[in-house]
Order: C-alpha cells, then structure tokens, then sequence
C-alpha cells in the first residue's frame, strides 16, 4: 500500500489541474478509479421536472430533528457545535423551505454504521444523522457535535479531516448537491485526497466553515457558520409557482 | 458568483439518507405501479453496492408534482420524487407511476441522480420512456450511446441500468449554469 508521502505526491502532482468543482477523474482518491465516467458530460437544456425540485414541508420532517444532540436518551460525548449559514442559488437568492440533510462520525470519528470499522468507541447517545428545512431567508441551524476525524484505508495511514456530510437541494432538480463541511485550520487538509479532489484552492475555501463567535452559545456549545451557494437556477423568475 | 464545490456521498451515506418508503413514490400493490429498477455497475461491470439513487418525475399526466411529503408518505399522495440505496447485487429499485410527457408530443423521462463512493460528484442522467417520439437529447447521440438512455420495457416495470464506467457507459449530463 501506498504511503502517506507517496499520495502526497500524487495530489501535488494534479493541483490546479481542475475547475473549480471536483475532478470526476482522481486516481489519488482510489475508489473513483473504476467508478468515473472517462467521457465528457453531455450538456443539455433542462425541461420539464428538470426546471424543478422536489417539494418537502412539515409533513415531512419534525423541528427536533435539527438537533443531533437530544436523539437519544442521555447526551452525547463530545465537543457541542452549533452550524448555521445560508443556502442561496447561484444569483443570491435564498432557498426558501428545502431540505437539508446531514450525517457525521461522533467526536471519536465512529460512524454509526455496520460498515465503519474504525476500534473507536460508539457513543450510545450519539447517532449521528439530522434534517432541516430552511427558513424563509433561506437559513438552516444544526446543533450536534464535533465530529472527529478517522482513518480509512485509500492508503497507509490515511485519515480524513474531521467534516460532515450535507446534501441540499434547489429550487430546480439542476442544483442538488451532495457535499462535505470542514473546520477551519485542519492539519490534515493537504493529506486528504477527498477534499483535495477539488484542486482549485480558493473552491476548496468554499468546504470550509467560520468559526463565528456571534453563534456560540453562552455555557452550551461553539458556532461555526457555513453558507453554501448552489449553481444557477434555469427557472425564470415568472415561472414561479 | 463561486457555487460549492460537490465532495463523494461515501460509504456511511445509509446513516443520513435512505428512509423508510423512499423507493415507494407508490405502494407496490397500487394498481398503476411498475418497477423502475436496474443495477449500477462499475467499469469492469462488478456491482456497485454503495450507490444512492434519486428520481424526479412527472405524474402520468404530464404534471410535474408540487405537493410534500415524500419523506413520510400518506400512501396516496403522488410527490414524483424518491430515493433507494443499491443492494449487495448493485441493484436498485422504485415503485412508482409512468411519467406523462410534461410537453405534449415529447418523449417522458425520469430525471436521476447517481450518488456512490468513489463519485466524487453527483452524477444526472435521464431514464427515457422507451418510444418513438422525437427529443432533442436522444436525437443528438449515436445509437449506442443513446440506448444508454432508454429504459426496456418489462411486463411490469422499466429496467434501466447505470453503468459508471466502460462499455456501454451511461450518458451523464450536464446543464448550462453548473460551474464545470
Ligand atoms: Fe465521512
């Protein structure tokens, strides 16, 4: 298996090569190997379903379900975070009333999931997963807890910077994305093939939150502001429902 | 203006994303359903059991669903959208309703997302209605290229396969206002 220095090669090999989302083709990070398409995407004019998104409501989700820190009986481990931003389309408008998912390792960097086999301790009140709708300034706030980071095997002694998982969506079906939030200052961001698969530094700024004292909660928890900026809508704005 | 960049949904997405009823736009027994299924395969054709799928759709006829509720399904309610995880086999599969063209004369399709480790962005593609009429998409591709694209008619369903990588790789589409 490859070490730490010999895929630090590989990623110093590939910076900048990219635009400004993530190269679909990155041998460093091993698993794209056989799963990227080798041609190009074909563009084409969005229409109908395309020029919308899926609708979610109070139906759909309860408030409490924002916060990742009363899901279980007792409170978890960790260090407690308050994340809060915008979601806004790619003119500046806000996503009004979407759907917002989270999921994330607990503060040892265990996920709650058959498959994680990291020998770090589960935290019996801590699962780990949260949903949100954002407000009419397209707005959304989490609270939860630091998540760790935790190794994983693309190569020897890899290990991924501590971040959490979101997946949003727009105003039409164009915009999804599925993403990563990371902490401001991580050592580990020039190692991590993953976060690097962006190769446009000031991109990769766009994965990172604030620490932003304004949101950390007296006697409670830190804040960390994150807003996410999705591409274009196609809609125009008369076709508004 | 600078739009997030996109990272890999990864190997722990079942902790997030999947729910119950997420494949069941209608409930399997419903009169109208048919099976919208298929495996995702990588580029040596082995299965990829890690993939998430979305799909968007018109109703039958032809409109596209405003209503919530896909997340906590009623059982009646048609919100034209939903979410099923790959099996062991790379196999996925919805139960749901034909879409309608949301044009008159145009060919329906399903709008679908692919998410997996390993993708290190969210993937789109269209799942075409097999048929006959004239779109603007299917009309710009080869022929093996575009029967990438076309769902095959089951007796009580659609199959359409994603293949990542390789032979018969899917055609995955890109729209004019996404940064490249
Ligand atoms: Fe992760």
């Amino acid at each position: 298996m490859e070490t730490q220095a010999d895929m630090s090669r590989e990623i110093e090999a590939l910076r900048g090569s990219g635009g400004p989302q993530p190269r679909r083709d990155y041998p460093p990070y091993r698993s794209s190997v056989l799963r990227h398409p080798t041609r190009d995407l074909h563009q084409v004019d969005p229409e109908g379903v395309e020029l919308w998104a899926p609708c979610f409501g109070a139906a759909d989700i309860d408030d409490a379900e924002a916060d990742l820190t009363i899901q279980r009986s007792g409170e978890p481990l960790g260090e407690r975070i308050v994340v809060t931003g915008r979601v806004i389309d790619g003119d500046g408008r806000p996503v009004r009333n979407q759907l917002v998912e989270i999921w994330q390792a607990n503060a040892s960097g265990r996920y709650w999931h058959q498959r994680d086999q990291h020998p770090a301790p589960l935290d019996p009140n801590f699962i780990g997963a949260g949903r949100c709708l954002t407000d009419d300034d397209g707005g959304y706030t989490f609270q939860t807890i630091k998540p760790g980071a935790y190794p994983w095997r693309n190569h020897l002694n890899a290990w991924r910077p501590a971040h959490i998982h979101f997946s949003l969506f727009g105003t039409d079906f164009t915009q999804r994305l599925v993403t990563q939030m990371y902490f401001p200052g991580d050592p580990l961001f020039d190692l991590d093939p993953i976060f690097q698969s962006v190769t446009d530094p000031k991109a990769r700024e766009l994965l990172i939150a604030a620490y932003d004292h304004s949101v950390t909660t007296p006697e409670r928890a830190l804040g960390y502001r994150w807003d996410i900026v999705l591409s274009g809508t196609h809609r125009t704005p008369l076709e508004e429902s | 203006m600078s739009f997030a960049p996109g990272q890999t949904v990864g190997p722990f997405f079942h902790l997030g994303l999947p729910f119950e009823g997420g494949n069941l736009l209608v409930p399997a027994g419903h009169p109208d359903a048919v099976r919208l299924h298929g495996r995702v395969l990588d580029g040596r054709g082995a299965a990829v059991p890690d993939a998430l799928i979305e799909i968007w759709q018109a109703d039958p006829s032809g409109a596209v669903p405003r209503a919530t509720g896909s997340i906590r399904r009623d059982g009646f309610t048609f919100t034209g959208w939903g979410r099923a995880q790959t099996d062991g086999d790379g196999h996925y599969w919805f139960s749901t309703l034909v879409p309608g063209a949301t044009t008159p004369g145009r060919r329906p399709f399903f709008a679908v997302t692919v998410f997996a480790r390993g993708l290190t962005d969210r993937l789109f593609t269209r799942a075409y209605l097999p048929g006959d009429e004239p779109d603007a998409l299917l009309d710009g591709l080869s022929g093996e290229r575009r029967a990438t694209l076309i769902t095959t008619r089951e007796e009580r369903g659609l199959l359409f396969d994603i293949h990542l990588q390789g032979e018969g790789e899917t055609v995955f589409l890109s729209y004019p206002r996404q940064a490249r």
